[in-house]
């Protein structure tokens, strides 16, 4: 009969006031933690889909990220290759490298011309199998949507566009949505001017016109003219957020470096770093100031992490942590109320016994810590039987398959909820709902302990 | 020494502005190992005056001292160690623990004064038996009858060998014949401890056990009839 177990029982004896208490208590956690895990869950879901695609940090000339990004000959890096190995010889970057690889970014036009189809584009050019490589990087273990490109080991003219540029190119075969118009013949009108038509049909030659997957691509090259390349789509691959899906197309770097800067010297418009770890990248990129500094004194070059590259990140974050904070503080209060109302009761209600055991000799604090005793059984309950609770509903979500298309997204998400793998989440809910059991005993205890004895005595 | 000694002691409680008087003056000396009661009608200040026996209320004015200490003057952590040792308290209504066994209400003061678990389970044995509730030692207080349950609360006053035992009307929630029995059971205890006990009592049966009376009328101490009048 020591203290908990005096505390235990006081609980006990009013078995179902202390079961609704526990119940908000339990209800309470489960919301907090289920929308924390859904939290969480998108927060490390979009931090690898950035970094799969972009990596960490990128190495760009300063300016080129807010000019947009489709100016390469502005912006081109020539000496990139001299500056990836020199990063990869680095012995403190080394170990944190997972993948570091050049791109170059080109704005273009894209057209089935022989369709009179045609539609701008933001081109990437990438080298496939380390770009895949990248895709590869899943250090949270979420459900990855990323499939390689089809480009690795391809051949020099394939390349990938978003389904959005090949609806929009009447390529429906490559499409198995039903919502896409095949183009109309065009074999009686003359929809695209005689010198395009022209620059493509010289620059296709003898190639076999696979009918249906041919485009061409034109850009403006470094000096300023017009450049056409014939190209063959291998895949439209959905991109999830529509308005990138209707201007993506990747292709081999080679190939949009002859695009843009024809037989000269290819250029990168970045070098893409990806870590091992997202928390190395504060050192990773502290590292990497230093080096360029130190060994490409003469280049204009900047470090960007993908946070700052993809400000959606941030966003979503910021949107979700203060949904999360409102739910939280919410649900916080709402238990500190019902456990406050619960410990007060009981302090009313056994007026008698706390002058009693008072008269016997038990000290302020004693009564003190008996009532906060039974405040934090209860909180312990709670967060056994909430964390009990929100596994076993995060576990039926995660396996019911459900789905949702969030804002701006062109395919649904399986909603997922992460709770088991997110600590601080645990943690910190479980010493939240301590704090608050804390904080609502604390009063009725005080006042417990505060009782006039004579008074409490006499207390009918 | 007395285990009790009071010297002017003056009570008085406000009731909004108005003060009500409780103990006017009082001078008292309880001798030890006497069975001493405090009669006198409603209101007189019985209940006022055992409090401030047992420490569980202050005076406004005077001195007390219980076994030997000055008590006035100590904080209320100080008091609350105080009553632990030295006092033992029956209530007119039980107040047993209900979450507790019979045995368990026992040991209770004994935890309090942090006696060891060996001889807490000897105390409360030899106790429990001698209150003669061998065989319900494992009940709790709904699971009892008020006389028994008074027999609980009787070995837990006694638990922690105090100096001194107090009992507010400690028959006033039996029947006759239960209450004889427990007033019987006290006298008993007391005589074997060997122990002060002050009880305060409407009722003749328990006037009677007394080896002192104690007659109080509007919070003074009326003398015995006889004194005063002698030449
Ligand atoms: N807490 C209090 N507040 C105000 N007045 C009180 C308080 N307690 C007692 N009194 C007053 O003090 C006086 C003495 O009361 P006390 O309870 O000591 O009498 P009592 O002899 O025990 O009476 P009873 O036989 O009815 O128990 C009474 O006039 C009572 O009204
Ligand atoms: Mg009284």
């Amino acid at each position: 009969m020591n203290l908990w177990s005096l505390a235990l029982r006081n609980l006990l004896r009013n078995r179902r006031r202390s079961f609704a208490t526990l119940l908000a208590m339990v209800v309470g956690l489960v919301a907090v933690l289920l929308f924390g895990g859904y939290r969480s869950n998108i927060a490390y879901g979009t931090q690898t889909g950035f970094v799969q695609q972009t990596g960490h940090l990128q190495i760009q000339r300063p300016g080129y990220y807010l000019d947009g990004g489709d100016n390469p000959a502005a912006y081109g890096i020539a000496g990139y290759r001299r500056i990836i190995d020199a990063i990869q010889r680095d012995e403190t970057l080394a170990p944190m490298l997972a993948v570091i690889t050049p791109t170059l970014r080109l704005g273009g036009i894209a057209g089935n011309f022989s369709a009179g189809l045609s539609r701008s584009v933001l081109a990437i050019g990438l080298i496939p199998e380390e770009h895949n490589r990248m895709l590869a990087w899943n250090e949270h273990g979420v459900v990855s949507y990323a499939r390689p490109l089809p480009l690795a080991g391809s051949l020099p003219d394939a390349v990938v566009v978003g389904t959005g540029v090949a609806r929009k190119l009447g390529l429906c075969h490559l499409l198995d949505a039903a919502n896409c118009t095949p183009p109309p013949r065009t074999d009686d009108g003359q929809p695209t001017p005689d010198d395009i038509a022209a620059l493509s049909a010289g620059e296709r030659g003898d190639a076999a016109a696979d009918a249906g997957t041919r485009i061409e691509v034109l850009a403006a090259s470094a000096r300023g003219a017009p450049n056409v390349a014939s190209l063959d789509v291998v895949e439209a691959k959905n991109m999830g957020i529509k308005a990138f899906d209707d201007t993506y197309m990747a292709m081999h770097l080679a190939t949009a470096q002859r695009l843009i800067y024809g037989g000269g010297e290819g250029q990168a418009t970045a070098i893409l770093v990806q870590l091992r770890h997202t928390a190395q990248m504060p050192a990773a990129a502290a590292r990497l100031r230093e080096l360029l500094a130190r060994e490409f004194p003469g280049e204009a070059l900047a470090v960007i992490d993908f946070a700052t590259l993809n400000p959606m990140y941030g966003q979503t974050n910021e949107f979700m942590d203060s949904m999360f904070g409102f739910i939280a503080l919410l649900i916080g209060v709402i238990i500190l109320f019902t456990l406050g109302n619960t410990m007060s009761t009981a302090v009313i209600e056994r007026t008698v016994e706390i002058g009693t055991l008072r008269a016997m000799g038990l000290r302020r604090a004693g009564i003190r810590r008996l009532f906060l005793c039974e405040a934090l059984l209860l909180g312990a309950a709670g967060a056994v039987a909430g964390i009990a609770a929100a596994l076993a509903l995060a576990w039926l979500i995660n396996h019911s398959g459900w789905t949702w298309t969030p804002p701006g997204y062109a395919y649904a998400y399986l909603i997922l909820v992460r709770i088991g793998q997110d600590l601080p989440l645990l943690v910190g809910s479980v010493a939240g709902m301590f704090a608050v059991t804390l904080l609502s005993a604390w009063w009725p205890a005080r006042r417990a302990a505060r009782l006039v004895i004579v008074d409490a005595l006499r207390h009918a | 020494m007395h285990p009790v000694s009071m010297r002017s002691v003056t009570k008085n409680y406000r009731l909004g502005t108005v003060e009500v008087p409780a103990l006017h003056e009082l001078d008292l000396d309880i001798p030890a190992g006497s069975f001493t009661v405090i009669a006198g009608p409603s209101g007189s200040g019985k209940t006022t005056l055992l409090n401030l026996i047992g420490c569980i209320d202050r005076p406004d004015r005077g001195e007390i001292v219980v076994a030997g200490q000055a008590v006035q003057a100590m904080s209320d952590d100080a008091l609350s160690d105080f009553r632990a040792r030295h006092i033992g308290f029956v209530f007119q209504h039980f107040n047993l623990l209900p979450v507790l066994t019979a045995d368990e209400n026992v040991e209770y003061p004994l935890r309090l004064a942090g006696v060891p678990a060996a001889e807490r389970r000897a105390r409360v044995r030899e106790l429990v038996e001698a209150v003669g509730l061998a065989d319900r030692r494992h009940y709790r207080p709904g699971q009892l009858s008020g006389g028994q349950r008074q027999r609980v609360a009787i070995a837990r006053a006694l638990a922690t060998r105090p100096r001194l035992v107090l009992a507010d009307e400690p028959t006033a929630n039996l029947d006759s014949h239960t209450g004889a029995e427990i007033v019987a059971l006290m006298r008993r205890m007391q005589r074997e401890h060997g122990i002060a006990f002050i009880l305060s009592s409407h009722d003749p049966l328990v006037h009677a056990a007394a080896d002192a009376l104690v007659l109080l009328h509007d919070g003074r101490i009326v003398p015995p009839a006889g004194e005063g009048s002698a030449p």
